[in-house]
């Protein structure tokens, strides 16, 4: 049978990176084709490409036959292309109606937008592939879960029968993923294709029918699951062999060294988004926090850091020390590290050099100010001391930190805040985007606090860094833990339906 | 699952209460005011006269004479109980309206206090009100039209200058019509210059506004004092004459208030309805707003996220040419320096008041066009309260407005963003 789409030899470069080399793929009707790559491997560009983003500056792309010059991401439509982008393309303060019709309305006469009809369309594809929606919501009020059906019905609405999928599952439970899968078979069942983007080679190996792993822009290798398994598929995307198993000795936690109280938090839209939360951390140990993006652990970490001031609750250090409104300086004086969830936003001043950031919690200490004064010297060699205890890879330390790979700017914070001595430092989403390699790096230092006797506050939305890091997990859901497991004792299953919200099934 | 939705929703009111019990308070303020600024000392025997016949009244009304006194102690009385029930119970969604509401009783009790003992034209000062409004309103509409496609404007008042000083060069030259749409194409020129500037070449937008701004203060001014001063026939327009329209017209009270303008009065009404229907029903809308709203999300759909952007400026530059043609062919007559005063700023203010809604910026443009009466008029009066301290009143509603009391008011997200495809 002839693929539905065929990609040869795409090139695109970008100044001075060589984002696609010469990249054949082809897409069969009704499979589920799975792109497997590191992030910056390439992975987007080319769906990018696809999708009619961006222009290949070489390589031709062919679609049930015939090739397809295109110019913008309409003529993908009208080719029935449709892609669902791993930052959702919706617009929060439209309904669902609005976001599905938007750029394909139906209208009355004179551009009238005809919502009914449009609405009526939309019940029709959500009953037919069962995808319950409600037309008339707005997004803004929508579960992530819904809102990636929106995204879904999006192509449905417009007749695409080549859906590309960009890292789907990255902001669901384990079981709306598996929900998720469920409706991916519908999909394929009645004739779509699907191309289906993922790091995650658990995900890759239950759904793909075949896979694809690209690395430096490159296609580095084909296979099917059959074929595979997650060690194979993980050496293939890194290039060298991976461990996949951390080496994680048992823990020995000590005196309580962070207590949470009762906290209430509320969002910028003062919407209470922690609901009495409280725990204990142990010196010595891991604790994860796990739940889907959005439940809370935002503002739970900005409470704690004294980025924003708690509504209700206490919080204190090992010693007594109240630090429930407490300014960030206090905390960071009080021996505590932070590790934020968005390094270019709240962990580093991106123009800066890679040397001022290092010393941005510190500056003002000796040695390095003497009263008003900068001590460059003092700065510069704690930076190359860092850098080179770190493993940073960076030109020298005079180089910005917005020109680093994320890696290594994810390694820049790591190193300003492990390198104070302390006890107690809150990592945020540590590892997020990192490739296989920096994630490896920065599990190891994390746990290497911990047996120093550290106390750990994990907070992560991938389950497997939790499962693999943490010693207890929390699990929050919708502002509150809903329970604290034993890492031991639990398995993935258990803490997904946790995630949820579902606490006595976990507990059966 | 269930439970946790109940706390949650419960914990949701009790964050929200305080916007409730703010408004009580606001409320019961106002009340305060009423009773004890301007009930206190007043002599029970002095009534207020209102007229309600205004130029062009063609049926004489008889005047409307009430006892002040007891009028204010019944609006004191009813705001401070409209003030009570929220801060006890909270009208809940209708709580803007009940504002609404109470500053209107407020606005009322003032008047009746400023004319006790005398007469005022109540009709007289709604039509003025309505005439103060139209270029603040229109103001308003080209902010909205590029704001909600993500370029902050704030260049309004140096276009309104422009198309002010254009329209009554060319008009003076030509006629009117011409003089018009010369206006209304200086406002485009200059739109445009600051869509190159803010959409192609991604330029800081409050900057590039602020140039315009500048440009257009100093340009008129040189150009006014150089040759429309010295060449009085150059700066001579006529004003576009009144339209009765028939029967309308005719409606005692009414009537002469709204329908005995000039074609700026019909145009504002026009535009700010096509404008909020074709913003909120139309495909035209909906693809501008997703431009403004999230442009990334817009361009995966296949909309030209720049050429709407321009197309939005664009219009909203004709919007404020016409609003500045107003001054020269709808008002005065004449071109006189910096005769804008500030109005396409105020124009701005009401956007941001009315929340990016064309009928909200309406209901904002009257507020301060009320003000802008009041301070010219007030003064004939005789009230003790300087005409400054009346002007600056709707400007400490705006930054009420902005701190959140009201209601928060929601900017489009990606507003002042250039777009960047990567």
């Amino acid at each position: 049978m002839a693929p539905v789409l065929e990609l040869r030899g795409i090139t695109k470069r970008f100044p001075g990176v060589l984002a696609n080399d010469r990249i054949d793929l082809t897409l069969n009707a009704g499979e589920v084709h799975a792109l497997l790559g590191e992030n910056g491997a390439g992975k987007s560009t080319l769906m990018n490409i696809l999708y009619g983003l961006y222009k290949p500056d070489e390589g031709e792309i062919i679609v049930k036959g015939q090739k397809l010059e295109m110019q913008s991401p309409t003529d993908a439509i009208r080719a029935g292309i449709g892609m669902v982008h791993q930052h959702f393309m919706l617009i929060p303060v439209f309904t669902v109606t609005e976001n599905v019709m938007l750029g394909d309305e139906t209208t009355k006469l004179g551009g009238v937008l005809d919502r009914a009809a449009a609405a009526k369309r939309i019940r029709e594809i959500s009953e037919a592939y069962q995808l319950a929606v409600d037309p008339d919501a707005y997004v803004s009020d929508l579960p992530v879960g819904v809102q990636q059906r929106v995204e879904i019905i999006k192509l449905l609405y417009r007749n695409a029968d080549i859906l590309i999928l960009d890292e789907p599952t990255a902001v669901l439970t384990p079981q709306e993923a598996d929900e998720f899968f469920k409706i991916l078979k519908t999909l394929t069942e009645r004739g779509k294709s699907i191309i289906f983007i993922s790091h995650k080679l658990r995900e890759v190996l239950e759904i793909a029918n075949r896979i694809t792993a690209i690395r430096l822009g490159k296609v580095v290798g084909s296979t099917t699951p059959k074929q595979a398994n997650e060690t194979k598929l993980a050496s293939m995307m890194v290039g060298r062999p991976v461990d996949l198993k951390l080496d994680k000795k048992p823990a020995k936690p000590g005196a309580v060294q962070l207590k949470v109280e009762d906290l209430v938090v509320a969002d910028d839209r003062n919407h209470v988004t922690v609901d009495g939360v409280s725990f204990d951390l142990h010196k010595g140990e891991v604790l994860g926090i796990a739940g889907v993006q959005g439940n809370g652990q935002t503002e739970l970490v900005e409470a704690i850091t004294g980025l924003r001031d708690p509504i209700g609750g206490r919080i204190t250090l090992g010693d007594g020390v109240d630090i429930t409104r407490a300014h960030p300086r206090e905390f960071t004086e009080l021996g505590s590290a932070h590790i934020p969830e968005d390094r270019q936003l709240d962990g580093l001043v991106l123009s800066f050099p890679v040397a001022d950031n290092l010393v941005l919690n510190t500056y003002y200490n000796r040695p390095f100010a003497k009263g008003i004064m900068l001590q460059e010297d003092a700065i510069y060699e704690q930076a190359d001391r860092l850098i080179a205890e770190f493993d940073i890879r960076t030109p020298n330390a005079e180089t910005s930190v917005g020109s680093l790979s994320g890696g290594n700017q994810q390694k820049v914070i790591v190193a300003r805040e492990l390198s104070r001595p302390g006890s107690l430092v809150v990592a945020s989403q540590p590892t997020r985007g990192l490739d296989v390699g920096s994630i490896e790096y920065i599990h190891g230092k994390l746990l290497e606090k911990r047996d120093e006797g550290v106390a750990v506050l994990l907070v992560s939305s991938e389950l497997d860094e939790i499962m693999q890091l943490s010693d207890r997990i929390a699990v929050m859901y919708r502002g509150k833990i809903v329970d604290i497991v034993d890492a031991k004792t639990t398995d993935k299953t258990k803490v997904g339906l946790l995630m949820a919200g579902v606490r006595d099934k976990a507990r059966s | 699952m269930a439970t946790h939705t109940a706390t949650l929703a419960k914990t949701g009111v009790q964050i929200s209460s305080t916007r409730r019990i703010v408004m009580g308070v606001i409320f019961l303020a106002l009340a305060a005011v009423i009773w004890f600024y301007f009930g206190q000392g007043m002599n029970p025997e002095l009534v207020t006269t209102f007229g309600l016949n205004s130029a062009g009244s063609s049926i004489m009304l008889p005047d409307w004479v009430f006892n002040t006194l007891n009028t204010l102690n019944l609006l004191a009385g009813v705001s401070a109980a409209l003030g009570a029930f929220q801060l006890a119970r909270g009208f809940g969604k209708s709580t803007n309206l009940v504002l609404g509401l109470v500053v209107a009783f407020f606005l009322f009790a003032f008047l009746s206090w400023a004319a006790a003992g005398a007469s005022l034209n109540l009709a007289g000062l709604l039509r003025t009100t309505l005439q103060r409004a139209v270029p603040i309103t229109l103001g308003a509409l080209s902010g909205i039209l590029c704001e909600r496609a993500g370029v902050v404007n704030i260049a309004i008042e140096g276009m309104m200058l422009a198309g002010a000083m254009v329209s009554a060069l060319v008009a003076s030259l030509f006629n009117n019509w011409v003089g018009l749409l010369a206006g209304i194409g200086i406002g485009a020129v200059l739109a445009l210059i600051h869509g190159v500037l803010s959409i192609k070449y991604k330029a800081d937008q409050i900057v590039s506004g602020t140039v315009i701004n500048i440009f257009s203060t100093g340009m008129t001014s040189f150009i006014s004092a150089k040759f429309l001063q010295k060449y009085q026939e150059l700066n001579n327009p006529a004003i576009f004459a009144p339209i009765e329209i028939p029967l309308l017209s005719k409606i005692p009270f009414i009537g002469p208030i709204l329908f005995t303008h000039n074609l700026f009065m019909y145009g504002m009404f026009i535009l700010l309805f096509v404008l909020q229907f074709a913003l909120f029903y139309t495909r035209w809308g909906l693809r501008m707003r997703s431009v403004g709203e999230h442009p990334k999300a817009a361009d995966t759909l296949g909309i030209n996220v720049i050429r709407t952007r321009y197309m939005a400026v664009t219009l909203g530059g004709m919007m404020a040419g016409f609003a500045g043609a107003y001054f020269t062919l709808g008002s005065v007559g004449r071109f006189d320096e910096v005769m804008t005063a500030g109005r396409g700023f105020i124009g701005l203010a009401a956007m941001i008041f009315g929340n990016w809604n064309p009928f909200g910026a309406f209901g904002a443009g009257l507020l301060f066009g009320f003000a802008d009466m009041l301070a010219s008029r007030l003064a004939i009066l005789g009230v003790r309260i300087p005409s400054e301290f009346l002007l600056m009143a709707p400007y400490i509603a705006t930054m009420i407005v902005l701190a959140g009391v009201v209601g928060r008011s929601q900017a489009p997200a990606a507003d002042g963003k250039p777009y960047d495809k990567e």
